[in-house]
């Protein structure tokens, strides 16, 4: 997918894991899940444990073995800390990496009954819809509510929490580490422009977006990129609807697409929207069409995400000299 | 006041007592409604293990059943409170929706009539743009907000719907109610829009639904709706004079701006109260009263008491059928009673204009 940082970043992975010798660095690589390493961590960590997640201190008696998850990150990162012998059953929405234990458990309309059904002995989930955190609490099945982050930050201690409450917490430390590494490098990598370049975050077609003060904002303020819509920061939403003619106005250099799987956009789609030929990115070919759940989850595949804006950049660079 | 002018009603010609063996039939459909609920659910639990569950719970009787602590745990915290739930909500509404189309004289009315659901509604809204994330609260704040909401909402249209000085009539007080209800959604949208981020707590909640944890809830409602429940009861001989006409109350000596008055509190508290650990849940306070009117009779002496009891009945089982149908996941209960209320609707419309 990313030639050139992608091998630079895996070569230094093996160096890392030949330099901690004894530590087999699981299948995390950073949510490629190319490397398919089968987990074959010794250290269980020591139980019980309590972790600090959005319902409150959770405890954990032992290694958990029967995991539910009904968060679709919270499953990337599971899987990426090599927790992935201990899941028992993923929500509907979980698709990655593939070869998770998909059901149809809902994480947005939940029964907890269903739920209970698989026996779990930890449950991870990012929303409480239906009162799902109390009553697993009554039924007293530990759950680990874990919201969407906020900042990167957010998201390290998320996969740190479920390094600890998983019994992988050397893994996720790893983890953490790689892809604090990636994203530095990645950032140097990318290409500096006397005049920051501008963008658009399209979340749907009619206009919703996100402003720089959201995580999405947040990866592209790392590489120096100018957000259109946070002319509508202060507004009071962070997820603003623009209106087609601020779009037009605003003329983006970049347009990266999120809605390309939810609902059928891309590059042609945007052309032919009336009036859109004339933005920059348009005429210029910078429309990205991005994967929606990589460019909308908090996970480890974010540095993926900071992989394709960063190349989208040096496109956007090589067409300019 | 009202209770002395009840005494000079003569009884109604049309007006029929409730029949015992009615009640009885009624009160049966209500408990298998009830044990349908308790039994059914994704999780299996033996029904004998059940029965014996429910049976070592009273007095001087043990009889330890060969449930799991977890199967318990489901049991006692999960789906009993549920159907208890469901069933308080389910008589909250239909009762609602009784009284309101008697002071009304409005079959069409339903219990959101006056603007309760849109001030709930805005209530749930500010709650969750303004105090997210609940998890440290020793009291949850949305059922709280939800209430206070329901109440300004009817508050409000009690006052502004005065016509010209002169007292409220049923055309003024229903137009008021429309006018608010559009205001306190357009702002309620008006907010969510700037706050996209809860969206879907707010949707959720507007589709309603009765997962609870544990019995904080029907324990929360139960005091508002027993309130309701025997003012309303109390009052449905006035309902059957007021279905005669304003004037023609007053000249039977019952002042009916007041008991309107009356009725629409006790039944507003009742709503409000469901609407708050429920969210909006339509059509019950429609379907049910209805359909008591047309297999037992026009009276409100028997419609409100067996509304009381059927609409206890129906939400239960709407409930059941939300919680199973689409296994594992739930439909949003809302959906479950338009989607059964919604053609019943159709067929009392066109049974009414063949009347009328």
């Amino acid at each position: 997918m990313t030639p050139t940082p992608y091998r630079f970043w895996w070569a230094r992975r093996k160096f890392l894991a030949s330099v901690l010798g004894a530590l087999t660095l699981v299948g995390t690589a950073c949510g490629t899940g190319r490397d398919g390493t089968p987990s074959t961590s010794t250290q269980t960590g020591v139980f019980p444990v309590t972790v600090k997640a959005a319902n409150g201190d959770v405890r954990i008696d032992q290694r958990p073995e029967r995991i539910v998850s009904l968060s679709p990150t919270g499953t990337e990162m599971l899987f990426a800390v090599g927790a992935k012998d201990q899941v028992v059953a993923v929500d509907e929405s979980s698709d990655y990496p593939p070869e998770v234990p998909k059901t149809d458990l809902s994480g947005l309309q939940p029964n907890v009954e269903a739920i209970a059904k698989f026996n779990p002995d930890l449950v991870i989930t990012s929303d409480d819809p239906n009162n799902l955190v109390k009553s697993l609490d009554a039924l007293d099945i530990p759950v680990m509510r874990q919201p969407p982050a906020r900042t990167l930050d957010d998201t390290y201690q998320q996969i740190t929490q479920l390094g600890v409450a998983t019994g992988h917490s050397t893994e996720a430390a790893n983890l953490v580490a790689d892809m604090k590494s990636r994203i530095e490098r990645l950032v140097k990598l990318a290409p500096k422009f006397s005049e920051p370049p501008t963008y658009y975050h399209e979340l749907d077609a009619t206009g919703y977006t996100v402003t720089s003060r959201t995580f999405i904002g947040e990866i592209y303020r790392l590489v120096g990129l100018k957000n259109i819509a946070d002319a509508a920061t202060g507004t009071g939403s962070e997820y603003p609807q623009l209106a087609a003619e601020f779009v037009l106005k605003a003329d983006p250099d970049l347009i990266f697409l999120a809605d390309t799987k939810c609902c059928g956009q891309s590059a042609k789609t945007v052309a032919k929207r009336p009036g859109w030929k004339e933005i920059t990115a348009v005429k210029t070919g910078a429309v990205v069409e991005l994967d929606d759940s990589m460019a909308s989850r908090w996970g480890p595949r974010v540095t993926d995400f900071l992989d394709v804006v960063v190349q989208a950049l040096a496109k956007l660079e090589s067409a300019k000299s | 006041m009202e209770l002395v002018a009840v005494q000079r009603v003569p009884p109604e010609v049309r007006g029929t007592k409730l029949r015992w063996r009615t009640g009885v039939v009624a009160i049966s459909c209500l408990l298998a409604a009830g044990l349908a609920g308790i039994l059914i659910g994704p999780v299996r639990l033996s029904p004998v293990a059940v029965g014996q569950e429910l049976l070592d719970r009273l007095p001087l009787i043990h009889l330890p059943s060969d449930l799991s602590p977890r199967e318990q745990a489901i049991l006692w915290q999960l789906r009993m409170p549920r159907v208890a739930l469901g069933g308080l909500v389910g008589a909250a509404l239909a009762m609602a929706g009784a009284a309101y189309q008697g002071v009304f004289r409005n079959p069409l009315v339903d219990p959101y009539l006056l603007g309760v659901a849109a001030g709930a509604g805005l209530g749930v809204t500010l709650a969750l743009v303004y105090f997210p994330g609940q998890a440290g609260w020793p009291i949850d704040p949305l059922p709280i907000a939800a209430f206070t909401g329901a109440l300004i909402g009817v508050a409000l249209t009690y006052v502004l719907g005065r016509s010209n000085g002169k007292s409220r009539t049923t055309v003024t007080l229903v137009l008021a109610g429309v006018a608010m209800a559009s205001f306190f959604t357009a702002v309620q949208i008006y907010f969510q829009q700037r706050h996209a981020d809860t969206f879907r707590e707010v949707y959720v909640w507007i589709l309603g639904t009765l997962a609870t944890s544990g019995w904080r809830q029907v324990i929360l409602i139960l005091p508002y709706v027993a309130a309701s429940g025997i003012a309303l009861i109390l009052c449905r001989r006035l309902l059957d004079v007021m279905s005669v006409g304003d004037e023609e109350a007053d000249t039977l000596g019952i002042r009916a701006a007041r008991v309107r008055l009356a009725v629409v509190a006790a039944a507003t508290l009742g709503t409000a109260a469901a609407v708050a650990v429920s969210g909006l849940i339509g059509f019950v306070g429609i379907i049910v009263p209805h359909t008591m009117r047309l297999l037992f009779g026009e009276s409100y002496r028997v419609i409100v008491p067996l509304s009381i009891i059927f609409g206890a009945a129906f939400l239960v089982l709407a409930d059941l059928m939300a919680r199973t149908a689409l296994t594992p996941t739930e439909i949003p209960l809302g959906v479950v009673t338009a989607v059964v209320g919604a053609p019943f609707f159709l067929l009392v419309l066109r049974r009414a204009r063949r009347v009328g």
